[in-house]
């Protein structure tokens, strides 16, 4: 039996009479140590599929299995990522560390825990910016203390829910590469949702499509199998690298184009304009303070949709 | 160039509004067979209690600033009276969706009621004036602190409760280290208005219970016909909830931040 399993997995939303189907037919084995990206379009329902893997949500149909024992709700057992980063504006990096360590490992004593949250905040690099809120800290740094969190309770399994597509270009490179140094150093069981299938064949042991939402799925598993470490230059002309590229895109192009059309779409604006507030404006009859004023104004512009 | 502009847009145009209102009151005050005291005649009959801000020449007759400063006391034990009842009243309301369906509905009838039938209500129960109007400005300056405090819980972004789910952190923890974290901008600003209610309440609560400050004053010259001192105090109460205001906005900015 594998370490992480999930075997029938379906799930949906209901609002107000209307049921949507997010997730169906789910099947995923994941040994321990392995690390597995899912890749699939945005709106597919990746965050679902983490969410039910973290314990966060229940399925409607199906079970979700670590080591046998059925997730029943949220554990320190995994370690989650979120995509916005969820820290606690209020708390310093190191104090937002320590909150997770203090709770996870209650009977610790106090010089204990505070190594343990120092030694992960070292871990991402970030020591410098121990007593920094996030407020003060770039989009790149707040995912790194965010990471950092979620490895400091040494969760059997690490879930990162799209970590790093709020980053420019360039620190996501960097957090790439620094993600797949403490997958190095810490072997632990990772799973990887991301948009960005170049990422996934950079990071992962496997790389398993998610198929156009609503109702998706999973498709065939795609084995990377380039040697480690991974060069981010030298990986771009590996022949092995554009054929698992072309193998997960094809997939993801076929799933997709089958239900989609481009059509040409009336869009409405909002209706308001901002207004300037701030005081001690020139022209006096500026000073009088309006309501919102209204633009009036329509766009055409070509969308995607689904059918 | 741009301090120039500045300092008649802050010091000139304001000194302007100010006498032009003081021009209005002069002229309203000599049309034939009106009351009102001229500007001139306030400052004459005013004079004593500004220069001689905390002299106490009788318990009736004291600084303007002394019975102001017993209003001040008074507001500030019934304000934070509110304070402490309102924030967990709010907080309550804020997380459970049961209280909020049992208790709303009478929040939203009791919210309007006026200072002024409260505290016939404040004498029956407590018997002595002081308790009813400090029961008063409780009850009336309450409201905005626990509606702002409910709407602050309601309002926590879901990735900070996901947050305490994920670790599970406890019932108390949650409270402590989530929830009234988030929830404090909202608090303060609940508390800011809480305050200027509060000193709203005062002058109503000072009139009719006859307890010494301010509006006690005001309420005691009026029936003396001494009514420059009437501009006195209305002056003084509006100053002195500006400068109350100001203060807690300071305050207020401060969490803000976070």
């Amino acid at each position: 039996m594998a370490f992480l399993e999930l075997k029938n997995v379906s799930k949906s939303y209901r609002s107000n009479g209307t049921v949507t189907p997010v997730l169906r037919d789910i099947n995923l084995s994941i040994e321990q140590g392995e690390f597995v990206a899912i890749v699939g379009y945005s709106g597919s329902g990746k965050t679902t599929l983490i969410s039910l893997i973290g314990g966060l949500i229940r399925p409607d149909t199906g079970a979700v299995t670590l080591d046998g024992v059925q997730i029943t709700g949220p554990s320190p057992d995994s370690g989650i990522v979120f995509q916005n980063y969820s820290l606690l504006p209020w708390l310093t990096t190191y104090e937002n560390v320590y909150l997770a360590v203090d709770q996870v490992f209650r009977d610790w004593s106090p010089a204990q825990k505070q190594a343990q949250a120092e030694k992960y905040i070292a871990t991402v690099n970030l020591t410098p910016a121990r007593d920094k809120r996030p407020a003060e800290l770039s989009g790149g740094m707040r995912q790194r203390v965010s990471v950092a969190r979620a490895l400091s309770t040494q969760p059997r399994i690490l879930l990162l829910d799209e970590p790093l597509s709020a980053l420019d270009a360039l620190t996501r490179a960097t957090l790439q590469d620094e993600i797949a140094r403490i997958w190095d150093q810490e072997k632990r069981t990772v799973v990887l949702i991301t948009n960005d299938v170049d990422e996934g064949i950079l990071l992962a042991d496997r790389i398993i499509p998610l198929t156009h939402g609503p109702d998706a799925t999973l498709g065939p598993a795609v084995p990377v199998d380039l040697p480690r470490p991974r060069e981010r230059k030298a990986i771009n002309h590996d022949p092995r690298f554009k054929h698992t590229r072309h193998q997960i895109m094809d997939f993801l192009l076929g799933a997709g184009v089958q239900n989609r059309k481009t059509v040409t779409r009336k869009l409405h604006l909002p209706d308001i304009e901002p207004e300037d507030l701030s005081y001690g404006r020139p022209s006096p009859l500026s000073q009088i303070r309006r309501g919102p004023l209204r633009s009036k104004e329509f766009k055409k512009e070509s969308v995607e949709i689904d059918i | 160039m741009t301090k120039n502009r500045y300092n008649i847009d802050w010091v000139v145009l304001p000194l302007l509004g100010g006498l032009a209102m003081i021009g209005i009151w002069a002229l309203w005050s000599s049309l034939p067979g009106t009351n009102l005291p001229s500007p001139l005649k306030t400052w004459e009959a005013s004079k004593l209690y500004i220069l001689e801000p905390f002299a106490k020449r009788g318990e009736l007759d004291q600084g303007i600033l002394r019975f102001t400063w017993y209003s001040l006391v008074l507001v500030a034990k019934g304000y934070l009276l509110a304070i402490v009842i309102g924030t967990p009243l709010g907080l309550l309301l804020g997380i459970s969706a049961m209280f909020t369906k049992s208790f709303d509905p009478i929040i939203q009838i009791l919210r309007p009621v006026s200072p002024l039938a409260w505290l016939p209500l404040g004498l029956v129960l407590f018997q002595k004036s002081e308790p009813a109007a400090l029961f008063t400005i409780a009850v009336c300056s309450m409201w905005p602190t626990v509606l702002n405090t409910a709407v602050g819980v309601r309002s926590v972004p879901q990735d900070y409760l996901n947050v305490a789910r994920v670790l599970k952190l406890s019932q108390t923890k949650t409270l402590f280290k989530v929830l009234i974290p988030a929830t404090m901008p909202y608090m303060f600003t609940g508390f800011r208005l809480s305050l200027g209610i509060a000193w709203l309440v005062i002058v109503a609560a000072e009139m009719l219970t006859g307890v010494p400050g301010v509006g006690g004053f005001l309420w005691q010259e009026y029936n003396s016909l001494i009514y420059e001192h009437i501009i006195l105090c209305i002056l003084t109460i509006g100053f002195v909830g500006f400068i109350l205001d100001r203060l807690m906005s300071l305050v207020e900015s401060r969490f803000k931040t976070i």
